[in-house]
């Protein structure tokens, strides 16, 4: 293989690509407790941040690294996009901002002004989900604002949200026991339908928005080749509903299962809309190949990501390791 | 007002809210690596009470970095899509660089040195504060590779309005990078020695007469009178290079209208840019001269070269470089005059007994290294207009076409949570500083992740 223009737009989208659905777990679980912070009690709110207190910092950099891709790898894509969705990104911003000085401030600050901290914390979260949410449906649409289009991403909007808040339920089932836990799983049997109706929305939505989608899903054979990712979407979502009704089990077994279907359907709707997308960045407006930048720049990139992404990707783990297990309260010392 | 404007007021907001963070983590980083080293090797309680202080304060200032970081990242493409277009074949790989090698490494490694002391050894631990400070350093030199390029751009080519890079090494060590780099990592050391002695210095005020408050002012002073004869060297180093490159950044911050022999120093004065003269001028003569050339007869360049012959303007707006500058060197003038006032009476009277008004000014002084910082960084950005990239695009052609109201708005939404985050940040040091200073602060006895056993005293 030659790194020339049309094999390393390919590498760069799926880099990308990565980065974006690193992003959307990671980044979720911790926004999704953000969102369920006003189900919870005072004292579980404490329990809950400690879960997620060294990894937040580390999640959002991947969506600094995905936006960054876009920027370097794609800059006229990234201008379109960017300007198009000009209002949801400044929301989502806003948010991202709330929710991670609050994060820090409700600890900090006098012991007067958390609420109202933890109220930040909360609404932080759901700018930042609802957002993203918001423009996933846009993109899905075209970029193009419509009143049918915007209603449409209000439904991926709300959908995400409560996709969010489930991820986040499942990981304060795997890190947390008692009656957070137990709470945890009420809030995930709350959570499924929302999961599963923001699945089906873009599933169904997006070969009805493009008649080239539509063809690629339902042309033979690839309906046929491509059947197992809709069926292993709809058997997790039934097993995943058994299992929280189960749930939590003597000895704990199986608490890691909500968290880790809720991940693998995330990536099962990545990869339908990865295949439903590519090789458009911008839909069908822009491909890849006609949005990336000169292959010079983009090898002087990869030659340095094949170096460090490893060891990113190491590190994480590390820190994972580091904090594996229950979590407990988080002080410094 | 137009996008244009709008657009420009808050890309600066933004960077001027984020570059505040950055200013305090680049330099405290390595000031809790050696208050951890110092706590490892003493055992003293003192130098773990200054690190676990501080390390809260690392801790808010990071996530503060990180959020307004991650608005600027976003606002190249809402607001400026016209940059990554021209000049994205340098600055992507140079951004994606910072991501790579420095966001990873910090953000990671951020959450072992906060919370994981108990978890691992202590091997591990230091090794984590230390990638923490290596990470916001490298984050700070490649950001500033890319900045320095913007001003002297070299080591590429234009296809087609399009620049593409042909040596990365003559890219990445541009004529300007070693100066700006030095300069800015000078001023966060100072910003952070400034900030630690200000606020040891308020808890003293009120009644903290602890033996790591005596430790803070010393530390905080002594660094600040060590580093600022370094930083006024390295700004006369950074202004000569200036000098040589953007010369007509210079005319604007010594508010020289007519290039010509014996300038002189302004120390104040009123630049009129419409009657292109000065107004009210104090001055010392020859001093221009002498400082940027060496030689009172040395020539000076002038802003009226930097007007083309149908009167377009090709300098930047005069009063606020010339004024900044002014700010920042009277900033540090203040620093240099206090903290060797504040190291002479250390030495004659000690930390334990530094006179109550001194007290105040250095609780004054505590933000004043932003003050500097935000001037300078104003001289030079500012200096830069008309240009974006020096010689190969303008400000103006980079904006994105976005509606002025649209701009507005989400401007209007920035300031309004900038403020109220700037009074919150300030207002929690100084609760924590109260904290602290009653005794509430949990700091334990006796040391569970340290290395070392404590001495029997």
């Amino acid at each position: 293989m030659t790194l020339d223009a049309t094999t390393l737009p390919v590498i760069f989208a799926a880099l990308m690509g990565l980065s974006i659905l690193l992003y959307v777990i990671l980044d979720g679980f911790d926004l999704g407790v953000g969102l369920l912070f006003p189900f919870a009690a005072p004292a579980e709110r404490d329990r809950m941040i400690a879960s997620i207190g060294p990894f937040w910092d580390a999640n959002e950099t991947w969506l600094v690294l995905a936006i960054g891709i876009l920027l370097v790898a794609f800059p006229t894509a990234h201008g379109t996009i960017l300007t198009a969705l000009y209002l949801p990104v400044a929301i989502m911003l806003i948010g991202l901002i709330l929710r991670g000085v609050a994060f820090e401030f409700r600890a900090k600050a006098p012991l007067a002004h958390k609420p109202s901290w933890d109220r930040a914390f909360f609404a932080g979260s759901l700018m930042t989900s609802a957002s993203q949410g918001f423009m996933l449906g846009m993109y899905v649409m075209g970029l193009e604002w419509t009143v049918f289009h915007v209603v449409f991403a209000v439904l991926t909007a709300g959908a995400l949200t409560v996709a969010f808040s489930f991820i986040g339920a499942g990981w304060v089932i795997l890190k947390t026991d008692g009656a957070l836990q137990l709470k945890a799983v009420a809030w995930a049997r709350g959570g499924i339908w929302g999961m599963a109706l923001g699945l089906g929305a873009v599933s169904l939505a997006t070969p009805f928005v493009s008649a080239r989608i539509f063809e690629r899903w339902f042309s033979f054979p690839e309906v046929v080749l491509l059947a197992p990712l809709p069926l292993m979407s709809l058997a997790l979502i039934v097993l995943l509903w058994v299992a929280l009704r189960h749930l939590p089990t003597k000895g704990d077994h199986f608490a890691w299962f909500p968290f880790a279907g809720a991940t693998t359907l995330m990536v099962l709707g990545f990869f339908g809309m990865g295949y439903s997308f590519y090789p458009y960045i911008v839909p069908e407006q822009l491909t890849i190949y006609e949005a990336a930048s000169s292959p010079e720049s983009l090898k002087i990139i990869l030659f340095g990501a094949l170096f460090v992404l490893p060891m990113i990707i190491g590190y994480t783990v590390l820190s994972y390791t580091v904090f594996r297990g229950k979590a407990t309260s988080l002080s410094y010392d | 007002m137009d996008t244009f404007l709008l657009s420009r007021i808050q890309f600066a907001a933004n960077i001027s809210f984020h570059i505040l963070f950055p200013t305090i983590t680049i330099a405290l980083g390595w000031v809790l690596l050696f208050f951890r080293y110092r706590f490892a090797r003493t055992g003293l309680q003192k130098w773990m009470d200054a690190y676990m202080f501080w390390v809260k304060v690392f801790a808010l200032s990071f996530a503060l970095g990180v959020v307004s970081g991650i608005t600027m990242s976003f606002q190249f493409g809402t607001n400026w899509p016209g940059f990554m277009e021209a000049v994205g074949n340098v600055a992507g790989p140079l951004l994606a660089y910072e991501v790579m090698t420095a966001f990873f490494l910090e953000a990671v490694f951020l959450g072992i040195m906060l919370f994981g002391a108990r978890r691992v050894p202590p091997w591990l631990h230091i090794l984590a504060t230390f990638l923490v400070a290596f990470g916001t350093t490298m984050s700070a030199f490649w950001i500033l590779v890319l900045n320095s390029w913007m001003h002297t751009p070299q080591g590429y080519e234009l296809r087609d309005g399009i620049v593409h890079a042909t040596d990365w090494f003559a890219i990445i060590f541009n004529p300007s990078l070693p100066y700006r780099l030095g300069h800015m990592l000078l001023a966060s050391g100072l910003t952070v020695a400034f900030l630690i002695a200000g606020i040891a210095a308020f808890r003293r005020l009120i009644g903290d007469r602890t033996e790591t408050v005596s430790t803070q002012l010393r530390f905080g002073l002594i660094l600040g009178a060590v580093l600022i004869p370094l930083q006024i060297l390295m700004g006369d180093l950074h202004g000569l290079n200036t000098l040589e490159h953007q010369p007509a950044k210079v005319a604007a911050m010594e508010g020289n209208w007519e290039t010509g022999p014996n300038v002189s120093l302004l120390l104040f004065a009123i630049p009129d840019e419409a009657a292109r003269t000065n107004h009210a001028e104090i001055a010392v003569p020859n001093g221009a001269s002498l400082i940027l050339k060496h030689s009172a007869s040395g020539v000076v360049p002038g802003l009226n070269d930097f007007v083309a012959e149908d009167g377009t303007v090709m300098h930047p707006p005069v009063a606020p470089v010339f004024w900044g500058f002014r700010v920042m060197v009277g900033t540090g003038m203040a620093m240099l005059a206090l903290s060797w006032l504040g190291v002479l009476l250390i030495w004659r009277r000690g930390a334990d007994a530094l006179p109550r008004p001194f007290l105040m000014v250095t609780t004054g002084m505590a933000f004043s290294g932003w003050l500097a910082t935000l001037a300078g960084w104003y001289v030079t950005e500012i200096g830069r207009q008309p240009w974006l990239v020096t010689g190969v695009l303008t400000t103006e052609a980079a904006v994105g076409d976005v509606a002025a109201p649209m701009v507005m708005a989400t401007l209007m939404a920035y300031i309004a949570i900038y403020l109220a985050l700037m009074i919150a940040y300030i207002g929690v040091i100084l609760h924590l500083a109260r904290r602290a200073a009653d005794g509430k602060s949990p700091t334990r006895e006796e040391p569970r992740d340290a290395p070392i056993s404590v001495p029997a005293e």
